[in-house]
């Protein structure tokens, strides 16, 4: 059982990283339905580096500027061009598909070098792996686990007690309030835009250079898309989005473990997708004031149209 | 300085001249990525062309390509006109195919004429109730449709693969997981060398673009697209004209689904969108939401994934290269789109006197 509870956080960090990416770009105003194409590229740049470089952190660097440069398209479009936030999503993820797999065909079944997959051993922390049973499941991982954990408790005490942090949702739920105190407002959407592809570019190196460490087409298969509903589903909480990227890693793998009891491998591939409705439909029915979207999100903003 | 100035009207003239300058940068652009490659960009651009046009076969193949674009392109429009963002066309293509598949194996001893019809109408119904279930779950529950319809993608190739490996596997194919194959009575007659799916594509073009400017429907679409609250104000029921119009949406490419697996295929598979779906959200933004534009434009794009496989065999340019330059040529459209709505004016002075 805890080997499956290990395995659950391994498949879910690729997606808190990406739902921590799209949660803070939202908070900026914008919907970003790039998240697949970002992740793509972050995955396709990642391995890549990886390959080449043999060099852990240069491939974790080349991941995290892939994903946050695809992402500077988007806030181009959407914050200097006003285009339509849907569209340019849309436009990012196909963008981001075809790069990724026009790259990843010159690395079509390459796997990671030892080292770099040696150097994503699991970490033993001292003291805390040794509580029964949270230990070995939390506390001995890898460490971008333990950097996934710490971005979003981080993420979490940025919007709520920094200065910086309550001016972008300010600018998230009312951009000419936050413009007339003075916020810079571009400023803050590019940088957090920036930010939040990073951070999706990272979730997507994880699956090619830790996860996998095997390039195959198309390897996010889906979880940029499940990581833009799980940001509704964790209500816009850095703090929930950790507990909500472990349950759908949870479902991922789970098929493997239900594989004795006779059911279609293709009828529990689809448990994931099946189970993102549901979770949408249900945060969707009890709708609260609090808790809910940013106000102004996917508006454009333009300071002459006031 | 400059300053950014809303302009009141754009000619058509303008907004056309503009659209196909962000082609051109988009070609330039691609032209220097593959100048960095190694290649050389204009013989790859004339490789293409030659793969798609060169010859009377290869147009054919290309426009057997533009049909199912220019179909789904039609579906997806309506659904794009009142903002719904339907980018489940590849799920609904493919139960489309799967509704259709399904009559055509088991009926296949009713004649063509009858036969081809009932598959007609089941692939329009397996595509209406694949984008029926998302239209229902937005108008009642507000829940976010652009995720959804990509869910249902996912659940309906999974599904598909389903019945390819259980049920509905060929009991003659050796073991190998395929669906049988069609009777020939289930299959697309030709006309022209082109099977007549194409006279299917023109006659919903035709009826969807005069239903959208002349019909009282088409008046409601477009109303509820520009404001939903105009519309609540005017008393229309949204709900229930957004769930029909988006249960036609996906009707429209269920029917792309009959059409590939009659016409092209022989059965159904699981590849036989080939992505078909995700180049008609492309394709129908293009076009600006405009039924005569999207012919073209889907002309345009089947050559693209035509000239794509071309340009793989004869410079060895993997086939997703297709698919970058249709991205890009994606965010120069979409980026152009500021300049038919503003334009930059320089100023001298810093705040000078109007």
């Amino acid at each position: 059982m805890s080997l499956f509870l290990i395995s659950v956080i391994i498949s879910g960090t690729p997606l808190l990283l990406a739902t921590l990416g799209e949660l803070i770009t939202e908070k900026a105003g914008h919907l970003n339905l790039g998240v697949e194409g970002m992740m793509l590229m972050g995955a396709v740049f990642g391995f890549a580096v990886g390959y080449s470089t043999g060099n852990p952190y240069m491939a974790l660097l080349a991941a995290m500027a892939a994903g946050g440069l695809s992402a500077l398209i988007f806030g181009f479009l959407t914050i200097s061009l006003r285009a339509n936030h849907v569209v340019s999503g849309l436009a990012l993820t196909i963008f981001g598909t075809g790069l990724s797999s026009y790259i990843g065909s010159f690395f079509v079944g390459q796997k990671m070098p030892e080292n770099i997959i040696n150097f994503f051993n699991p970490i033993e922390i001292p003291l805390l792996s040794k509580i029964p049973w949270i230990g070995p499941i939390f506390f001995h991982q890898d460490f971008l686990v333990y950097t996934s954990f710490i971005l979003a408790i981080a993420m979490g005490f940025y919007l709520h007690h920094t200065r910086m942090g309550l001016n972008l949702k300010a600018i998230g739920e009312n951009p000419s309030a936050a413009d007339g105190a003075g916020i810079h407002i571009s400023l803050y959407k590019y940088g957090h835009i920036l930010i939040g592809g990073a951070l999706c570019g990272l979730g997507g190196a994880y699956l090619s250079i830790v996860q996998v460490p095997v390039w195959q087409d198309n390897i996010t298969s889906g979880r940029g898309w499940i990581a833009i509903a799980l940001v509704i589903f964790c209500k816009w909480s850095p703090y929930k989005a950790i507990y909500a990227a472990y349950l759908f890693g949870g479902l991922s793998i789970a098929g493997f473990r239900l594989q004795h009891l006779n059911v279609p491998q293709s009828l529990l591939d689809t448990m994931p997708y099946i189970f993102t409705i549901l979770v949408l439909v249900m945060s969707s029915m009890k709708k609260t004031k609090e808790n809910t979207a940013p106000n102004a999100l996917s508006v454009p903003y333009f300071r002459e149209e006031r | 300085m400059f300053k950014m100035i809303k302009r009141n009207n754009v000619s058509s003239f303008e907004s056309v001249t503009i659209r196909l300058l962000s082609i051109v940068l988009a070609l330039i652009t691609t032209g220097l990525f593959l100048t960095f490659m190694g290649h050389n960009p204009l013989a790859v651009y004339q490789g293409m062309i030659d793969g798609s046009f060169g010859t009377e076969y290869r147009i054919i193949e290309t426009l057997k390509v533009a049909l199912p674009i220019t179909l789904a392109s039609i579906g997806i429009m309506i659904a794009f006109k009142m903002k719904f963002w339907n980018i489940g066309g590849e799920g609904q293509i493919l139960m489309g195919a799967c509704f259709a598949t399904y009559i055509g194996l088991n009926f296949s001893h009713l004649d063509k004429p009858i036969l081809l019809t009932f598959m007609f109408l089941a692939g329009f119904i397996g595509g209406g109730l694949w984008a029926f279930i998302p239209a229902l779950l937005k108008q009642k529950y507000g829940t976010n449709e652009t995720i959804v319809t990509l869910m249902l993608n996912y659940i309906a190739i999974n599904f598909i693969t389903y019945l390819q490996y259980g049920p509905w596997k060929d009991p003659n194919g050796k073991g190998f997981p395929k669906i049988p194959r069609f009777e020939d009575s289930a299959v697309l007659p030709k006309v022209f060398d082109l099977h007549i799916g194409w006279i299917i594509t023109l006659a919903i073009v035709i009826i969807i673009a005069v239903l959208m400017k002349y019909s009282k429907w088409g008046y409601f679409v477009s109303v509820i697209g520009e404001s939903q609250d105009t519309a609540r104000y005017s008393g229309l029921n949204i709900n229930k004209i957004v769930v029909f119009s988006i249960f036609i949406s996906g009707g429209i490419c269920g029917l792309v689904g009959f059409m590939q697996a009659s016409a092209v295929e022989g059965t159904l598979t699981t590849g036989l969108s080939s992505g078909y779906g995700f180049t008609a959200i492309i394709t129908t933004w293009l076009s600006a939401l405009m039924p005569s534009i999207i012919i073209p434009i889907s002309i345009l794009f089947a050559a693209l994934v035509k000239g794509a496989g071309f340009i793989q065999s004869a410079f060895g340019i993997p086939n997703a290269a297709a698919e970058v330059l249709q991205g890009l040529i994606l965010f120069f459209v979409i980026g152009s789109e500021f300049f038919t709505k503003y334009k930059i004016v320089f100023s001298k002075a810093l705040g000078g006197v109007k």
